[in-house]
């Protein structure tokens, strides 16, 4: 090198130009230290594993005492492709089921209808009747097993089959015990598989809540998601705020339905999302108990500590898995459980690596459960109780989500509300925002993804992937058109006759549900009378 | 681009499924563009879908498919415009689309297929090169 030339070279800080900020765009400092956390009290802001404001945890013992339950989504094709999955996962030793609905079940439509053609048995498994849900859980004992299921607008019918089918194993609904999503504000913010507008859709709700606490007092009767309002394209503090806004007003529904609040708000549960941005996750997690239990104790002066606690499932973020080179998903599922774990998440989900391409493979399931297996049973990290606890740069982010999150539920307070600001498109607007600034981000490259938009290279599909056959359409179709031959019609029409004027009524339309469910009425037509007196919700189509 | 008038793009989200946020995105990219944009909202029927292009009489529709339903939803709203004696406005798919069924809907029905991780720019310049308003 000519001297010359090194003399006009300046030593550039390689870091001068660049912004350190998190996925999600939060600036994050060099270094932090005691300096500040200077107001920090960690008796106040922390206490005790199990105690108030339950920041390290909601039990005393966390891991020590149980690890957390490994609970792999699974649904496809018919009930009985699914209930062979179920089977296998229990035989590898997975602790808790969890069902994944096809389209046209979680849009309240049967398989034989029109709109369904095309879509059967694809994302999910098709259940039209209480005879497939009988099939479903074929041989697996409902008094033992806990599971979770995936379903919002026709929350209520799914739950009253599986009942039904608990019923019939011979189980007593005191101790069965599972999760219903039944999340229906989080589908006009972000999933949007709903049905009816959001009025008739909280009365569903309230009148759940209502009979389970009578009839299946283990059961939690819904999982306020922010999963999916992350996976639109949220930020963390969006979808820490949003979710936490969505629980406010089922407690508010609930209070104002004349329920307790302590009869019902310990049934409450939560599921997040952990994405690739490692320590926003975990303060993400840390926060969601902190401000859940304020929310509870102070605004809604709930008296029972199990009403403050702000227990969720995780599951790991499906949009950052890349199609493009598949092996590396397996990392990237890796660290985001361990985020979760770290965050102190009663139940996991992990992604597999071929779910860019379609449903998971059986071996690329037995790999993501396997993953949680070696963080719970190789890595140690569940020995001691949220080890990152009083990590300066933890509590700092820890504080600083809260913060930003409690900007955006004050925000939502000031517009009257979840259900208010879903009918001004507030959230659906902010969601929107993110998503469009993250892709353009990634455009210009100030965002990574590797194998994406770094990284790349020409492969061919190394992964073999999961076909549904046009055979399960056809198959489903056949079954639930034969049903409709082979049951009690005229029981079926009485049902949904008491029905239609529960609903058209106050009361709780959960017994007039389970007798026309018991019916073998369809999934469809129990909605269809739904329809016909709550109307349906159309798409805003905020761009 | 002064004597051409810009790009009439439909962008359509058929079927029961709500994953909308490509459709969103890639909507306002193309707006952002220049281009415009109307976009259905979500759970339209192919035939809706088919009869909102006829009316708005755009140059093209996009439509984006993200439940695995993408076989029968495509066919379906090209075999309604064949059916309706339309030839010349193209389909553009998005959503996660396996590369054998890519292959086969670009043969049959579909000028390009977009899939997850591809560049908005480039969605963007391919709208510039290859989709000409109709006469």
């Amino acid at each position: 090198m000519p001297v010359k030339a090194r003399k006009k070279t300046r030593v550039l800080d390689p870091h001068e130009n660049k912004k350190f900020t998190t996925i999600s765009d939060l600036e994050v400092p060099p270094l932090i230290g005691p300096d500040h956390l200077k107001n920090f009290n960690p008796q106040k802001k922390l206490g005790k594993p199990g105690e108030y404001p339950y920041t390290r945890g909601i039990y005393e013992t966390m891991y020590r005492g149980k690890p957390w339950t490994m609970r792999l989504f699974a649904g496809f094709g018919t009930a009985k492709h699914t209930n062979e999955r179920f089977h296998m996962l229990l035989d590898h030793g997975q602790t808790g089921l969890s069902t994944a609905f096809h389209m046209p079940t979680l849009r309240g439509f049967d398989s034989d209808n029109p709109q369904s053609r095309g879509e059967v048995g694809l994302g999910g498994v098709s259940i039209d009747s209480l005879e497939d849900m009988e099939i479903l859980f074929d041989k697996i004992p409902l008094e033992k097993v806990t599971t979770s299921m995936t379903i919002n607008a026709p929350a209520a019918l799914l739950f009253a089959m599986y009942l039904a089918v608990a019923e019939k194993q011979g189980a007593d609904l005191k101790k069965i015990s599972g999760t219903i999503q039944n999340d229906i504000l989080k589908e006009y913010l972000a999933q949007k598989l709903w049905i009816f507008p959001p009025e008739p859709s909280m009365r569903l709700i309230t009148d759940i809540f209502s009979f389970a606490q009578k009839h299946v007092p283990k059961w939690n009767t819904i999982s306020i998601s922010g999963y999916h309002i992350r996976e639109a394209g949220s930020t963390a503090v969006q979808e820490l705020a949003f979710t936490l806004a969505d629980g406010i007003e089922y407690v508010k529904h609930g209070v104002e339905a004349g329920l307790d609040v302590d009869d019902f708000a310990p049934r409450l549960s939560f599921f997040f999302n952990s994405h690739i941005d490692f320590f926003e996750e975990i303060a993400k997690l840390r926060a969601a108990r902190r401000m859940w239990a304020k929310t509870m104790k102070e605004r809604f002066h709930a008296k029972n500590p199990r009403s403050w606690l702000c227990r969720f499932h995780t599951q790991t973020s499906g949009v950052s898995l890349t199609a493009q080179q598949p092996m590396n998903n397996v990392v990237r599922v890796s660290l985001q459980a361990l985020a979760a774990v770290l965050g102190g998440t009663q139940s996991l989900h992990t992604n597999s690596m071929d779910e860019t391409l379609a449903l998971p493979t059986e071996e690329s399931v037995r790999v993501a459960l396997r993953t949680q297996q070696i963080i719970a049973e190789e890595t140690g990290v569940g020995s001691t109780i949220d080890p990152l606890g009083g990590s300066y740069f933890v509590e700092h982010m820890t504080n600083k989500v809260e913060e930003e999150a409690w900007k955006y539920i004050n925000k939502i307070d000031e517009l009257g509300g979840m259900v208010a600001a879903i009918h001004k498109g507030f959230p659906q607007r902010e969601i929107t925002e993110a998503a469009y600034h993250y892709e353009r981000q990634l455009d210009q490259g100030e965002k990574v993804v590797v194998g994406v938009n770094k990284y790349h290279m020409e492969e061919k599909r190394s992964l073999d992937i999961l076909e549904i056959g046009s055979k399960v359409e056809e198959e489903q179709v056949k079954r639930v058109k034969a049903l409709r031959r082979k049951r009690n019609n005229a029981q079926v029409t009485k049902t949904l006759k008491e029905l239609k004027s529960a609903a058209k009524g106050s009361s709780n339309v959960m017994p007039y549900i389970l007798n026309a469910v018991k019916a073998y009425a369809t999934v469809g037509e129990i909605c269809d009378v739904l329809r016909e007196v709550f109307g349906v919700y159309k798409d805003p189509a905020i761009i | 681009m002064s004597t051409t008038r810009p790009l009439r793009i439909l962008v359509g989200k058929p079927g029961l499924d709500g994953h909308d946020r490509g459709a969103k995105v890639v909507a306002r990219a193309l707006r952002d563009a220049g281009f415009e944009v109307i976009y259905t909202g979500l759970h339209q029927s192919p035939e809706s879908i088919v009869r909102t292009a006829l009316d708005e009489d755009v140059d093209c529709i996009c439509l984006s498919v993200l439940s695995g339903a993408h076989n029968y939803l495509f066919r379906k709203v090209s075999e309604l415009l064949k059916k309706q004696g339309v030839k010349d406005m193209p389909l553009v798919g998005g959503g996660i689309v396996p590369d054998e069924d890519k292959t086969k809907l670009k043969k049959e029905c579909m000028l390009e297929i977009f899939t997850p991780g591809t560049n908005l720019e480039t969605i963007i310049k391919f709208f510039r090169e290859k989709v000409k308003p109709r006469k």
